[in-house]
């Protein structure tokens, strides 16, 4: 079994790690504390004071609310899409992608879908104007609620931490 | 293969075998039942709760699985050189396997290692249906297999099964499988489209017995080959499979002689519970527990009139979906359900359960369980839920599997896409991967080549797509296919010499790349001119007015596919005199730069048709042969300026999607080299941050009007079509459908209200239905 540093996580999530250590990473038996090291990293590089509970993309996070204790889903600029439960896509900004003009800003001619069969959706932080995900289905396609996670379970049972304290 | 006196010594040995085929009384479906039973009823392989020979002497055990695994790679290397078809031997398109009597997957070699499942299903489909008495299982006997409606993927890939017998009893089995270069299907290639049923997917065999004694029978080689356009290639590849094989039966002899047979029999089983167990400790040790849903989709476009199909009730658009649910557990079990996936439909991309169960192995093992040890533990590790009657289980025994990876490949980026969203999670960044590309296009075709012979070609430089990028660096560009682990793209000299088409460019395909913080790798693309061909014909087949594979955490998926095709070319002139040439790359679709080396009268088809049958080529006519990038990863408003200048310069992004995607500001020297301004690139991209809230709304407010537009029915007949089929094979993807956009109760869709064909949709007839077929089933439908 590898361990890494926190300076190796750290470059990890900027894309700066060097490759030799990358290989290591992907070739040998996973490392059960990188979850405890990668959330401090994060930790450090978010402006506020809320406790990271789970990560889930570059920019969002589940967070513990410091007032309040509540879980909530959250971008790093502050912005909160309310209880990490819901999906957090129904309280972001959408733009669609749906005719020919639009999607000409995005690809050649050609090289783009045909807005009759398929979208793209595009999910900003309704703050700082980051785009955290972009769904391609056809027209009609209901909001798609990508990830419910079982943490508790995940903290207790698969890392040994202590849950994180949650109200409501 | 055996001389003819070791052949004799095994006819006397069938004539020896008491206590049936195993030795104990038993009947192989007797066998197989006790296993399941066994299974069933601890949870674990054949009850395995304890590995007894792994934990007593595990330095044996790891030897057991070396040299088997070992043997199992060395045979494909050294089998593969037989071939002849680039397919194989260029393309690496065969793998062989090694199964327990039971049929259940034991190693496997590399290769296109979805059969770890599908000869498996041919051999308890024999087991099932008692082949045992009839047509007899003996030593020396060779069984050939390609039936899609038993777990085949597709029918080119040819299975040879030989059962593996010693001191009197059948102790396994050994299959070979390669990928032909056409199967006698209604237009040549081996993944052909136009045929709409299985009666035209070409030649079916179903675990027919074709050799005994080693060798195989002659009216089997003289119908066989007479059967398919391309004789020589499909008898190589024959041989390579028979090669393969023996080489494998010789191997298991060799180490039970070493070893003892009680001790192979025991690897032969616990290296299965093993697999399942490494999956369930794999799941725990690289992902989080809780539900993921994705989806994906992908084109039929078939009311064109460049899709010929023998059937009116075939000529419509239609779209094929497949919405998932990973179910991981907090025990580590998982369960994969696809419930709300659309119908199967009257085209050749139509899957069997077995092709979906078993393929999804050749994905997992670039992702989740990068192991050696691939065998049928993973498959009992996990629990699958293919409702009967979707496209990946279909309940009619006519549908036409010929390109069944035109939705496999993309169906599965919808799992990858998940399971990369757990790593990204839980801080295992390295192994993100937001998905892969749609391996196409597939240049197919067929007619006389260049040699004077009838021929049929099908060019795997689909073998090399762009890869997905991830939450770390770019994806590979021209790299890989989520179906060969081991693809390449082929060499440009072999391919000249198998296909009567010249090279006239070969690039890396500009902005193919899904665009993000990390682009996915770009596909690449290849101008081909027919040259001394006769009677030539070709078709695209791929991806077009939509696209299988999304981007990942604000990333976007890669470009859509589009075809070019151009006839009446003028090029044999221009070739004399000296005039320029279509040559390189088609950089920028929208500019139409080929057009401007080619004769103004030729006949250019440059759209989003994608799908295509058999079409007329003349010599010096062109086909572009476009091969898809791979899905990006993050907001591209933060990639990298000095990535953005690299892609400039190597043509891998257009300048103006510099800028309109990535926010860069860019200019370029005299010498035409292009740069980022840093400074002005940071000011500019929070102004396109602030354009996107602009012009944004928030999505509760966007899903007011989409629901309007729902009620009112705006959509094109392909998505309504695609809706409908969903919702009438799954009362809980309706239901769910409704409530999300808040419709009124007596809401609802029905494909007999869209004014097209509807063949299929309420008259059908599974395989099962035959007299005396017993099927089997895998999965929970």
């Amino acid at each position: 079994m590898s361990t890494y540093t926190k300076q190796q996580v750290k470059n990890l999530t900027e894309g700066k790690l060097d490759w030799d250590t990358t290989m290591r990473m992907l070739s040998m038996p996973k490392d059960n504390e990188r979850f405890s090291i990668y959330l401090d990293v994060l930790q450090a590089k978010v402006p506020w004071k809320d406790k990271i509970v789970l990560p889930l993309g570059p920019h969002l996070y589940i967070a513990q609310s410091a007032k309040t204790k509540q879980w909530v889903t959250k971008c790093d600029c502050g912005h909160e899409f309310g209880d990490y439960r819901e999906n957090w896509k129904l309280n972001a900004a959408i733009y669609v992608r749906d005719n020919p003009e639009t999607m000409r800003d995005v690809y050649p001619t050609l090289m783009a879908p045909d807005t009759e069969w398929q979208v793209y959706r595009e999910y900003y932080c309704p703050e700082c104007g980051v785009m955290l995900d972009v769904e391609a289905p056809t027209p009609w396609y209901p909001v798609i609620h990508d990830f419910e996670p079982d943490i508790e379970a995940f903290y207790s049972e698969w890392v040994n931490l202590p849950v994180p304290e949650r109200a409501g | 293969m055996k001389t003819d006196a070791s052949t004799s010594k095994k006819t006397k040995a069938a004539e020896e075998l008491v206590g049936g085929l195993l030795g104990n009384g038993q009947t192989l479906k007797q066998y197989r039942d006790a296993i399941q039973d066994r299974t069933k009823t601890t949870g674990f392989y054949n009850g395995l709760e304890r590995l007894d020979l792994r934990e007593s002497d595990p330095i044996r055990y790891e030897k057991l699985f070396s040299k088997l695994r070992g043997g199992l790679v060395h045979s494909r290397e050294t089998a593969k050189k037989i071939a002849a078809s680039p397919i194989v031997e260029q393309e690496g398109e065969l793998c062989f396997t090694l199964y327990n009597a039971a049929g259940d997957c034991v190693l496997t070699s590399t290769g296109i290692i979805i059969h770890v499942g599908t000869m498996g299903a041919a051999i308890k489909y024999m087991i099932e249906n008692d082949w045992e008495s009839n047509p007899g299982i003996n030593p020396g006997d060779m069984f050939t297999n390609n039936d899609c409606s038993i777990g085949n993927v597709h029918p080119c890939d040819i299975a040879t099964i030989v059962p593996i017998f010693i001191q009197g009893k059948l102790v396994g089995w050994v299959g070979g499988v390669t990928h032909v270069i056409d199967t006698g299907s209604i237009t040549p290639g081996s993944m052909s489209t136009g045929q709409v049923q299985r009666f035209g997917d070409g030649f079916m065999i179903t675990c027919r017995k074709t050799g005994v004694n080693d060798k195989p029978l002659r009216d089997w080689l003289h119908e066989s080959q007479r059967a398919v356009r391309t004789p020589k290639y499909w008898i190589l590849d024959e041989k390579t499979r028979i090669a393969g094989c023996h080489m494998i039966r010789t191997l298991v002899e060799e180490v039970v002689a070493e070893e003892g047979l009680e001790a192979y029999e025991k690897f032969a089983f616990e290296v299965i519970e093993e697999g399942r167990r490494g999956l369930i400790s794999r799941l725990k040790a690289m992902t989080i527990p809780g539900k993921y849903r994705k989806a994906a989709f992908v084109d039929v476009p078939y009311a064109h009139p460049d899709v010929q199909t023998p059937n009116a009730f075939a000529k419509i658009d239609t779209i094929m979906h497949q919405p998932v649910e990973i179910d991981i557990r907090k025990d580590g079990s998982w369960r994969l359900d696809f419930e709300g996936a659309s119908r199967w439909g009257w085209h050749s991309y139509n899957a069997h359960q077995v092709a979906f169960t078993s393929g999804i192995w050749v994905m997992m093992t670039q992702t989740l369980v990068p192991t050696q040890r691939i065998n049928d533990g993973a498959y009992y590790g996990t629990e699958f839920r293919l409702p009967k009657g979707t496209w990946m289980n279909p309940d009619d025994r006519r549908t036409g599997h010929a390109y069944a990876w035109h939705f496999l490949v993309s169906g599965w980026s919808a799992m990858w896409r998940a399971l990369s969203h757990s790593y990204f999670s839980r801080g295992y960044l390295e192994e993100v991967n937001s998905g892969n590309a749609n391996t196409s296009n597939w240049l197919q075709g067929g007619g006389i080549n260049q040699d004077g012979e009838i021929h049929a070609v099908n060019s795997f430089e689909a073998s090399s797509c762009g890869t997905g990028a991830g939450a770390i660096k770019d994806g590979l560009n021209h790299a890989a296919a989520i179906w060969n682990p081991e693809g390449d793209m082929g060499d440009i000299e072999i391919w000249e010499m198998a296909e009567p088409l010249v090279y006239l460019g070969r690039s890396a395909k500009c902005n193919s790349g899904g665009y993000g913080k990390y682009r996915g790798g770009t596909g690449f693309e290849t101008l081909r001119m027919v040259w001394n061909a006769q009677d030539w014909t070709m078709f695209f087949m791929g991806n077009g007015y939509m696209n299988s594979d999304w981007g990942m955490m604000g990333g976007y998926p890669s470009a859509t596919g589009y075809r070019f095709e151009a006839h009446n070319t003028g090029l044999k002139e221009r070739i004399t005199y000296g005039d320029t040439l279509p040559l390189g790359a088609d950089t920028n679709p929208a500019e139409a730069g080929y057009e401007n080396h080619i004769n103004v009268r030729a006949k250019v088809k440059r759209d989003k048709q994608c799908m295509t049958t058999e079409d007329c080529y003349e010599n010096y006519d062109l086909y572009l042969n476009y091969l898809r990038g791979g899905p990006g990863f993050g907001d591209p408003l933060e990639r990298e300026p000095e990535a953005i200048a690299r892609d400039l310069n190597n043509n891998l992004l257009l300048p103006e999607y510099a800028r309109k995607v990535h926010g860069a500001v860019i200019e370029q020297d005299d010498k035409g080299v292009w740069s980022v301004d840093v400074k002005k690139t940071i000011a500019n991209r929070a102004e396109h941050r602030k354009a996107r809230l602009a012009r944004a709304l928030p999505t509760r407010e966007w899903m007011k009007k989409e629901r309007d537009r729902i009620l009112i029915g705006r959509a094109i007949t392909a998505v309504k079509q695609m809706y409908a089929t969903s919702f009438a094979l799954s009362p809980k993807f309706l239901g769910e459908f409704k409530t999300f956009w808040n419709l009124p109760e007596d809401w609802t869709l029905n494909e007999e209200d869209l004014d097209i064909p509807t063949y299929g949709s309420k008259y059908r007839e599974d395989l099962s239905k035959l007299p005396d077929v017993h099927t089997v089933v895998l999965v929970e439908e």
